[in-house]
């Protein structure tokens, strides 16, 4: 819309017609105080906080419900209103309770701030305070009825942002009181309960203390914490989420998860998992010694550098008699960046296997390969929120991913986005829809094939051939059209719906997955016949400097039927649960030297001849893609006394197998200069990467566990990455396009090994079981009847 | 024939709700409307009454208890089979009604918003009932008394024991 020019407290300022008062003098600078104005919920206009005096109209005028017009003269703090604003802070305080040290909101109050500004503290009631004990609502929301200012954010929060509507208003008056849906009269223990998501946006949204999350009430004060704004661990969103961190005798304790700055990819998104499933890195059950299997087949306790020692001299040993291809490797989803590509240059070039794979989640090879030789193709998360034109093929947003499912119910209630869902299952994300296909159990792959053309399979796609063939028209009738896609399209499906919406000008592809760094896992090359990037393996000249076996490897299942057969001398598992996840039988393993770098004792732990005690996400430095291919910065937060992070333990076994250090990880300066004493395709030249470093404007890194001696040569050599550093540095996310390079492999001639996480709200894969507020929420959600907003297939593990 | 299936109207209002719920721009609208008449034939607004109205609204039964919570003459409690609303709004006051209230607290043995042990009578003190002119005045169920001091009241009480009185539940 046009531009209009207002004057407010005496600057000329301008703002397209339409906007909202407070939000054109917040974007100049000029703080208009609020409680209930909350931006992007509907207009509530019932806190009176944020009166100006507006020339020409009588009385003051609310500020976050006056568009700005021409000509309108504003003053936004007079002694007028001071006085208005401090008259409203005296009622809001007369049942207020004066507990600020104790509530969890002090230091972080807006309610407290504004009294210190208005000098609204002395109270003229004389009436007693209307008194109301907490509520419990559930595991982690804490209702105390007293501290409510009755500015309705929770209730809009949950009704307009979550679609869930778990909140309303009762009674009326000074006794209106916010009431979740469960009333104390329905509820077998007589007390009022929530029946929702668990988001905990309400306690988010609150700008007081009278929600309150059940992870931190009464824990510690704001100002007591370390703020860390690092990468959520749990789903493949990556959302930026921000710990409070405290120290402990062993170690730093994260006690908050929250959104703190809201400066994150997720905007003001933070889901329960973001929010309170921080805790399994509190979990005691922690290991925090490595340990040895013994003779006895007892695991024992040792030193860090018995157990290294052991594990190099076993694993060099076993490639020096039996070859790489007898080892294999098997990555994590919720490792960094770093420590996958330094795990698959370690298994090509020290252990000389290609036997390397990662638990699959989306089938970002075929992805990439159906995308090669595009450009600008691919969505970020943040196109989520801005897109005209949503489709959703598969999947669950609301569940498996729920900043993606935030942004797109955002962008259908703000910006009037058209979202189309195609689905063989009715996911809650239709009831913002602009048109709903139910398609036939299964019937994916019959759908894609379709879309590409084939018009025989519309009877296996959907029973409702009429629905299926307007829902065509209208996608294809879409300029700007972003295509979701769940993790049920793999191989030639994938390929398929991917040629469809290429005939689509304007359409942008996303692939949804299940953990914080599956889309890095595959993207760093943890797959057996791929190197990072998605380079085919046999004649390519970027990784010529590796010296990579050219034969395709072992994938996940054939390293474990080698194992059965005996073929496997040893297994090293990072951060991964396989036996588990694949029903692997632990007979098969009985032969193998098992290496497994572990938080916490799993199945496949169970089975490892030596454990080494890991660091989490949480307790590292690096970078994360999320499904979208945004790249993050991972910010180490808590910490705990006796753990490593994989990337140093990775290196220490290298030096233990008498690994060249430097060719691993390039720190030191020149250190690979060949001045042509040797023989070789290398031969006589100058150190690549030094050169490179130079060449951009760095530093070479001083020590072989600085992560981010590796994300040079990531930068360097995998293509798609050629990230911005300032960019990663301060926090903000980048969107990347790794796509295969041109010479195409023939998609679909490979092995499908998908397997989708299948996670609830309140489960995370093996990681989930491990947090004490996840379970209590799985218990919380078992004492209700299904009401069909969480169900889901519970993970295997 | 009712939309609703086992609904816990009778068949009349069944069907007239059946006919309300199509009479509004909005569905909705109907709500209040709807409670009132739930009332009227049920007594109170029991959870059941809460869940059909729901249903019949395609509301949540949050919603329902929202719009229900906000209006004082809707009950969620069983009354009397006499519900006594003593008006002390200002004619009433100036004319007696706290001392009428007083006295029904007094002779019924209940406070505001209380039923007796026997189920005859509750108590509801109330706002302006629009008999200003004939203050003091409370109204029995639909049915109004005036110009009342509390030795009237007493008749007024024992009508209604003995069963003579006109708007019976």
């Amino acid at each position: 819309m046009a531009d209009v020019k207002f004057i407010v407290d005496g600057k000329q300022l301008t703002a397209p017609a339409g906007t909202l008062l407070i939000d054109a003098c917040k974007s100049s600078g000029i703080e208009i105080p609020a409680f209930c104005y909350y931006p992007g919920l509907s207009l509530q206009a019932a806190c009176r906080m944020c009166v100006v005096r507006i020339e020409k109209m009588p009385k003051l005028q609310t500020a976050c419900t006056t568009p700005v017009t021409e000509g309108m003269v504003v003053a936004t703090e007079t002694p007028e209103i001071a006085q208005a604003r401090k008259a409203t802070l005296q009622l809001l305080l007369g049942n207020h309770p004066l507990d600020c040290p104790v509530c969890d909101a002090g230091g972080e109050c807006e309610l407290q701030d504004m009294t210190f500004k208005y000098g609204a503290a002395d109270s003229f009631y004389a009436e007693p305070k209307n008194h109301r004990e907490e509520q419990k609502w559930s595991p982690v929301v804490y209702f105390d009825r007293p501290r409510c200012i009755l500015c309705y954010r929770c209730v809009r929060m949950c009704g307009e942002g979550m679609d869930v509507f778990a909140l309303g208003i009762q009674n009326r008056g000074s006794s209106s009181v916010i009431a979740p849906n469960i009333p104390a009269e329905l509820s077998p223990d007589h007390l009022a309960h929530v029946d929702c998501e668990q988001c905990g946006m309400c306690i988010d949204a609150c700008p007081v203390g009278a929600l309150t999350s059940g992870t931190y009430r009464y824990k510690t004060r704001p100002w007591e914490m370390n703020h860390v704004g690092t990468v959520c661990t749990h789903c493949g969103d990556g959302c930026k989420t921000t710990l409070g961190v405290r120290s402990t005798s062993d170690g730093s304790e994260i006690v908050r998860g929250d959104n703190r700055d809201k400066s994150g990819i997720n905007g003001d998104f933070l889901c329960n998992k973001g929010r309170y499933a921080f805790d399994f890195a509190n979990n005691e059950n922690r290991i925090t010694q490595p340990l040895v299997r013994q003779p006895n087949g007892e695991l024992k306790p040792v030193s860090w550098e018995v157990a290294l020692d052991y594990v190099g001299k076993e694993l060099r040993q076993r490639r020096d008699a039996r070859g790489g291809k007898s080892i294999g490797v098997i990555g994590s989803n919720r490792i960094t960046n770093e420590e996958a590509y330094l795990l698959q240059k370690f298994a090509r070039t020290v252990l000389g296997t290609n036997n390397i794979d990662h638990h699959r989640t989306a089938d970002y090879v075929s992805f990439a390969q159906a995308l090669a030789g595009q450009k600008d193709r691919t969505a970020s998360l943040r196109d989520t929120l801005t897109a005209p034109a949503i489709l959703i093929v598969g999947g669950d947003p609301t569940i498996q991913a729920p900043g993606t499912a935030w942004n797109i119910r955002t962008n259908v209630r703000n910006n009037r986005g058209r979202l189309y869902v195609a689905n063989s299952a009715e996911i809650k994300l239709r009831r913002q829809a602009k048109s709903f296909l139910r398609l036939a159990p299964f019937g994916y792959s019959a759908f894609a094939s379709y879309l590409a053309g084939n018009a025989a399979s519309a009877s296996e796609a959907a029973t409702d051939i009429n629905a299926l063939s307007t829902f065509r028209d209208t996608i294809k009738a879409e300029e700007k059209l972003l295509i979701l896609i769940g993790s049920e399209l793999r191989g030639q499906d994938l390929k398929a719906l991917i040629d469809f919406g290429l005939t689509i000008p304007g359409a942008k592809f996303a692939l949804i997955s299940d953990y914080a760094n599956s889309r890095g896992a595959a993207d760093m090359g943890l797959l057996p016949d791929m190197l990072p990037g998605y380079t085919p393996l046999a004649g390519n000249t970027t990784f010529a400097e590796y010296d990579t076996p050219s034969a395709p490897g072992l994938d996940l299942l054939e390293i474990f039927e080698a194992a059965g057969k005996g073929e496997l001398s040893a297994l090293y598992v990072v951060g991964s649960n396989p036996v588990t996840r694949y029903g692997i039988d632990p007979e098969s393993l009985k032969d193998t030297f098992v290496v497994v770098q572990e938080m916490f004792l799993t199945e496949t732990a169970a089975l490892a001849d030596v454990i080494l005690p890991a660091a989490n996400l949480y307790e590292k430095s690096g970078s994360v893609t999320n499904s979208y291919g945004d790249l993050q910065l991972v910010k180490k937060a808590g910490d705990r006394a006796g753990v490593r992070s994989d990337f140093e333990m990775i290196v220490r076994i290298a030096d233990k197998m008498g690994a060249n250090m430097q060719a691993l990880v390039p720190f030191g300066k020149g250190t690979r200069a060949d001045m042509g004493q040797s023989r070789g395709a290398q031969s006589g030249e100058a150190d690549r990467h030094s050169v490179w470093l130079t060449a951009n404007n760095l530093e070479p890194k001083l020590s072989p566990f600085d992560p981010f001696a590796i994300l040079d040569e990531i930068q360097r050599l995998v293509p798609g990455y050629n990230l911005l550093r300032l960019q990663l540095l301060s926090g903000n996310d980048q969107h990347l396009q790794p796509a295969a390079p041109a010479p195409l492999v023939q998609v679909g001639s490979r092995r499908d090994l998908v397997l989708p996480a299948n996670d609830s709200l309140f489960t995370s894969g093996t990681l989930g079981r491990y947090s004490t507020m996840l379970s209590d929420l799985q218990h919380n959600e078992s004492l209700r009847p299904p009401t069909g907003l969480t169900q889901i297939e519970t993970a295997a593990d | 024939m009712s939309e609703i299936a086992n609904t816990i109207f009778s068949p009349e209002l069944a069907d007239r709700f059946d006919k309300l719920v199509t009479i509004y721009p909005l569905k909705r609208s109907a709500l209040v409307p709807m409670l009132l008449y739930a009332q009227d034939e049920v007594g109170y607004v029991s959870d059941a009454v809460v869940a059909e109205l729901a249903e019949r609204l395609d509301l949540l039964e949050l919603d329902v208890r929202n719009v229900l919570s906000y209006y004082s003459m809707l009950r969620t409690k069983p009354a009397g089979r006499y519900n006594v609303q003593v008006c002390t709004n200002i004619s009433c006051m100036l004319r007696g009604g706290y001392e009428i209230l007083d006295h029904c607290k007094h002779t019924l043995g209940i406070g505001h918003k209380e039923t007796t042990k026997d189920g005859v009578f509750s108590l509801e003190e109330v706002e302006c009932i629009g008999a200003c002119c004939w203050a003091p005045a409370i109204q029995v169920n639909y049915d109004f008394h005036e110009n009342l001091t509390p030795a009237k009241v007493d008749v007024l009480f024992k009508m209604y024991r003995d069963g003579k009185g006109k708007d019976e539940k």
